[in-house]
This record gives structure tokens, sequence and C-alpha cells, in this order.
């Protein structure tokens, strides 16, 4: 906890100004990662920390170092620039992902549903089917029941 | 004097960014479907990189930037490799 570089009070304060906004920032996104309640709000919550979080520490890492050896640092801005670029296009495959998951899995519980219906309505007609033919049956066997009479024939 | 408080200041910051890499495994372990566990892990590493960066501030060596672009790169294409396999249930076709 005592370690920290020994730099000037300026550039010190804007360090520590800087890591405590980039950090306070990309405990924000992780909150809103955790709170927010469908996948595509919390798609956005993280980018909070890709951006600004990292924007701001990477400014308070080439503070520090451009402080420490006497010249200008700015490699560190390779991070950034590599971050802003790269994360766009893995979270827009990611987000295409999820839509194109929620469309087969809407679609299928549809199918199932219309299978289900076909399903119900084909035991209906059977039962319905079984149950004339139960009753034309028992009407045959009834004692002294002339098949032919019913018809009028003799 | 300064040393002390921008030590304060660092340790409160990483402490800040323990905390949301934790609430990011929480979110890693409940997330009720894979895309949600994929979006967890890409802000976990997002945040385990800046906790990276904050240890080469609180060090002043200059080695920490290099690990911390690997794991910008590594996790860009983890994280894409992922998508692709969510989407296509295949990741080289």
């Amino acid at each position: 906890m005592n370690l920290a570089p020994d730099l000037p009070p300026i550039a010190a304060l804007a360090v520590a100004v800087l890591a405590l906004t980039g950090a306070a920032v990309a405990l924000t996104g992780a909150i809103g990662l955790l709170r927010f309640k469908t996948f595509y709000d919390r798609v956005h919550p993280p980018t909070l920390s890709t951006s600004l979080g990292l924007f701001c520490i990477v400014l308070a890492s080439i503070v520090t170092f451009s402080v420490l050896g006497t010249r200008l640092a700015i490699h560190e801005l390779l991070l950034f620039f590599f971050v802003t670029m790269t994360l766009p296009v893995s979270m827009m495959l990611l987000a295409r992902a999820a839509l194109f998951r929620d469309r087969v899995e809407a679609f299928d519980k549809e199918l199932a549903a219309e299978v289900r219906a076909a399903a119900q309505q084909e035991a209906a007609d059977l039962a319905a089917a079984q149950a004339e033919a139960a009753a034309l049956a028992a009407v045959d066997e009834r004692p002294g029941h002339d098949e032919d009479a019913a018809y009028g024939r003799d | 004097m300064t040393r002390e408080v921008l030590a304060i200041a660092l340790f409160v910051a990483q402490a800040m960014l323990a905390l949301a890499l934790c609430l990011c495994v929480y979110r890693l372990i409940r997330g009720p479907r894979a895309q949600d566990r994929v979006t967890a892990i890409d802000s976990l590493y997002m945040n385990a990189l800046l906790s990276i960066v904050l240890v080469g501030i609180r060090t002043g060596s200059e080695l920490y930037f290099e690990a911390a672009l690997v794991i910008a790169l590594a996790g860009f294409t983890s994280t894409s490799a992922v998508a692709k396999f969510l989407m296509r249930g295949e990741v080289i076709e």
C-alpha cells in the first residue's frame, strides 16, 4: 500500500484524480452489467469501462511515465486505440449472435406449439371416433336387435 | 506527503476495480444465457487490463503495459471466436 511513484505534487494529484475517475467509471459499468434486466441492456454498460475508464487510466499512465522518464511516453495510447478499434467489432458479433439465437429459439417455440396443437386435435378426433364406434357396437349387440329391421327390411 | 496520498488513491482505485471484477464474476456465474456470460468475460478481461495498468503506474515499471496489450489482443480474439461459435456452432468452417 505504500508503493507509489515519486512524482511532483501536481502530477501526483493529476494521476490520483485520473486513476480514481477511471476506476469509478469502470465500477459503474460493472454495476450496470449486474443490474440490467435483459441481455440487450447488459451489452451497453461494459463499454463505459472500455471507453472513459480506459481513457482516464491510460492518461494517468501517460502522465506517470512522462514525468518519471523525462520524455513524452505516448505509447500507452496504442492500448486505447487498439481497444477502441476492436471492441465494437467483438460486441457487434456478440449482439448479432444473441439476436440469431433468440430468433431461432422463438421459431422453435412457435413450431413446438403448432405441433402440440396438431397432436391434441388428432387425439381429440381419435377419441371422438372411438366413442362413436363404441356407441354403434353397443347398438349392434343389444339383445333382440335386428339390424335389418332398423332399415325397414324383413 | 503527496506520495502517501497517491498511494492511497491508487489503492482505492484498485479496490474499486477489484469490486468491479467481483460483480463481473457474479454475472458470469449467474448469467441466464451464454451471451450474458460472454459479455461478463469481456467486461472481466477489460477490468483486469485496467487494474494491470494501475499496477504498472504503482510500480513505475513499463513492463505491465505490454502485458495489458497482450490481454487486450487475447480478449478481442476470444470474444470474437466465442461469438462466432454461438452464431454458427463452429469457429472455423
